[in-house]
């Protein structure tokens, strides 16, 4: 079944039901919340980094035009070309042009959620172009043919049994058990790859204005042997990722690595400025960048502004009770956890991620672990009313919350139906004081008892003991 | 000092003996406590489901509600975040400046029970008793709203008979999440049962919070689960020697 962020409920309820996904999700506690809190402890100043990190994030976006203008500037005097991308098919038409003027065949990427959100790798398909996925979980995931379900560790869902049996099906190898075995096996196959590509596609996690680089942290080789070896390099990101300058970077490379993976730093962080230069040993001949609005400008300004200053480190997610129990496929689309369920509708409209908005239950775990501040709980407490304006919700919540209101504006109404329910709910409960059926709460009683009332309600009583 | 206790709709509707608590925790300060009887829904319920025509409403009826108090005080982390931390933002959007001055007002005094009877008119003396191993779960608006974390703990300790062992992920969220609880009745399960599951592990008999929302939460997937033994109880009940 293709996922949609149409049907959390029914993604979600697969997820739990899977018991290998279950298992795998372990991992996340261990490796990213346990990592991160150890990462914080080296900086003696977090919490003053991560007001400059939201500082940074929120000036940027204030001036938004400003920067890309600026770095649209540096980009071409370091001989890169810029491109404009209103839109998905936008970001798709220009990659084939760029590819059909360059002679290119064969297409390496390095991992990039922006194209996943382009559906990049169908389009270039589609126009004849053979793409191969160099980050080793994407690579996996191209095997599987499964879209990602995490930003950071896209393919966090799945076993390193599962990957074994995906690699013994598409390479036709004896099976390989060790994590080292299985990653020397994917190179074995990426190394070709890599030497026989016309073209690199990588995304980029910052946009330097000052000197119109696009800079990216990664753990794995692939990305600088996806943007130095074949002859075109193309960078495709949103319009969002824009920073100031240099020093502005070093601040938030501070936080990233250490809010994703818990790393004081990545293996790599390459800084891309331009194609290579005649002295220079390696690099593409051919340069481009394109800046992907893609819905994003349309935030600006809005409820939905400070969700702009994400910097994709999935601390979120990993924090959140609800990704943690069932993972990212069941957010049906490329951005999971609080930051896609903010994201997803803002970029797709509320009505294509109805359930999202409402898929948690506003803990405030993720606020507290975002690096950049961005309040997510507020989000989605202001999605929840754009849908309810829109009349988005189911007409029975509607109704259920408004009479719920009316009741309780009127305290004498209130004092009488509360009673009655009282009463009702403790005799349906019978002896042992547990509901185990909720006549208007199904939801509530499918996996729980409801402790019954005690019958009295404290009104009731408090009047009752004045009394005595 | 005259005392508002407002007592919240779950409390009155489903286990009463914790307003009582409350109530006499309170008077154990020495304070002048009154329920105004007028009191009835804060209005969480609506402004969480994004109603905010109804949230505005129920706000404004509540701050008239305790207009006559010089502080207020709820046994509940989520229902005193609402009226200290959510309130002066619906008092934003407010047109009418007298309503949006009311509610700031009520903001600014209003209290959870813990952080009352430990900072603004702190117990000399905790009136309850409990004998056994309790564990206290964190309840999240109480946590992250209003940075309540160690001033129930601190109360627990006092009563000689408790011994308090902490659980793995306190912190983290049960489930419950108002109507999230009944809105996505399976996911908010299997967040129930991963924090009973911590709960189990400490060898406690009772678990204790501060908000009757997560303890319904946790008490009926306990009960499902045929944990009858474990019993889910607020902090006001163990110290006001109610829980018995």
């Amino acid at each position: 079944m293709e996922l949609s962020p149409a049907r959390f409920k029914t993604q979600a309820a697969a997820s739990l039901a899977d018991a290998r996904l279950q298992s795998a999700l372990e991992k996340l506690q261990d490796r990213f919340v346990v990592g991160r809190a150890q990462a914080l402890l080296e900086l003696d100043n977090a919490d003053a980094v991560r007001d400059a990190a939201a500082d940074i994030r929120a000036r940027t976006l204030a001036n938004l035009d400003d920067y890309l203008e600026r770095f649209e500037a540096a980009a071409r005097a370091a001989g890169a070309e810029v491109h404009w991308a209103e839109n998905a098919s936008d970001v798709n038409r220009i990659l084939v042009e760029i590819a059909a003027r360059h002679g290119v065949k064969r297409v390496v990427k390095s991992k990039s959620m922006v194209t996943e959100e382009c559906r990049v790798n169908e389009a270039l398909g589609t126009a004849g172009l053979e793409v191969r996925e160099t980050d080793l979980g994407e690579y996996i995931l191209q095997l599987a043919d499964e879209p990602p379900s995490h930003i950071v560790a896209p393919v966090v869902h799945k076993s390193r049994d599962e990957i074994a049996d995906l690699f013994v099906e598409h390479h036709r190898t004896p099976r390989r058990e060790t994590i080292p075995a299985l990653v020397a096996e994917a190179r074995e196959r990426l190394r070709p790859a890599f030497l026989a590509a016309d073209m690199g596609i990588s995304g980029a996690n910052f946009l330097v204005a000052e000197t119109g680089s696009a800079l990216i942290v990664t753990n794995e080789g692939n990305g600088r042997l996806a943007t130095t070896l074949p002859r075109v390099h193309v960078a495709v990101t949103g319009i969002e990722k824009v920073v100031p300058t240099l020093e502005d970077v070093a601040t938030l490379l501070r936080l990233l690595p250490r809010y994703a993976t818990g790393q004081s730093i990545t293996n790599y962080v390459s800084i891309l400025t331009g194609p290579r230069r005649p002295d220079d040993g390696d690099g593409p001949e051919h340069f481009h960048v394109i800046l992907v609005d893609n819905g994003r400008s349309r935030m600006l300004g809005t409820d939905r502004h400070d969700m702009l200053r994400c910097i994709r480190c999935g601390a979120c997610m990993n924090h959140c009770p609800v990704y943690q129990n069932v993972g990212g496929h069941a957010y049906g689309w490329v951005y999971p956890g609080p930051m896609g369920s903010v994201l997803t509708p803002a970029l797709l409209g509320p009505a294509e991620a109805r359930d999202l908005p409402n898929a948690s239950t506003l803990c405030g775990a993720c606020a507290q672990v975002c690096p950049v501040k961005i309040p997510l709980p507020d989000l989605l407490r202001n999605l929840r009313e754009e849908q309810v304006e829109q009349r988005l919700r189911p007409a029975g919540e509607r109704l259920a919350i408004r009479l719920w209101g009316l009741l309780a504006r009127h305290p004498f109404l209130y004092g009488v139906a509360s009673g009655v329910i009282a009463r009702a709910l403790r005799l349906y409960a019978g002896r042992d004081g547990a509901i185990r059926r909720l006549p208007l709460g199904r939801g509530w009683t499918l996996g729980r008892d409801f402790p019954a009332p005690s019958g009295r309600t404290f009104r009731e009583l408090y009047v009752r003991r004045g009394r005595a | 000092m005259r005392v508002g206790l407002f007592v919240t709709c779950l409390v009155d509707l489903v286990r009463p003996r914790v307003g009582f608590a409350a109530l006499k925790l309170l008077e154990a300060t020495g304070a002048d406590v009154v329920v105004p009887h007028s009191q009835t829904c804060c209005g969480q319920p609506a402004y969480n489901s994004g109603d905010r025509r109804t949230a505005l409403a129920l706000a404004r009826k509540t701050a008239r509600d305790l207009a006559g108090c010089d502080a207020v005080v709820v046994p509940s982390g989520s229902c005193a975040g609402m009226l200290r931390m959510h309130y002066p933002r619906l008092a934003e959007a407010d047109p009418e400046p007298a309503h949006a001055a009311a509610l700031r007002r009520l903001a600014a005094h209003t209290y959870e029970l813990s952080d009352f009877i430990t900072r603004i008119a702190p117990l000399e003396r905790v009136p309850g008793r409990y004998e056994g191993t309790v564990t206290y779960h964190d309840s999240c608006s109480g946590l992250r709203e209003l940075g309540i974390k160690d001033g129930p703990r601190r109360l627990l300790a006092r009563l000689p008979g408790v011994r308090l062992v902490e659980m793995r992920e306190a912190e983290t969220c049960c489930g419950f999440g108002g109507t999230f609880a009944v809105k996505f009745g399976e996911v908010s399960s299997a967040m129930a049962d991963r924090k009973c599951r911590h709960i189990l592990e400490t060898g406690a008999r009772a678990v204790v919070a501060g908000d009757l929302g997560c303890l319904l939460n946790i008490e009926g997937r306990l009960r499902r689960c045929g944990h009858n033994g474990i019993r889910a109880l607020h902090f006001a009940e163990v110290l006001s020697g109610e829980a018995d």
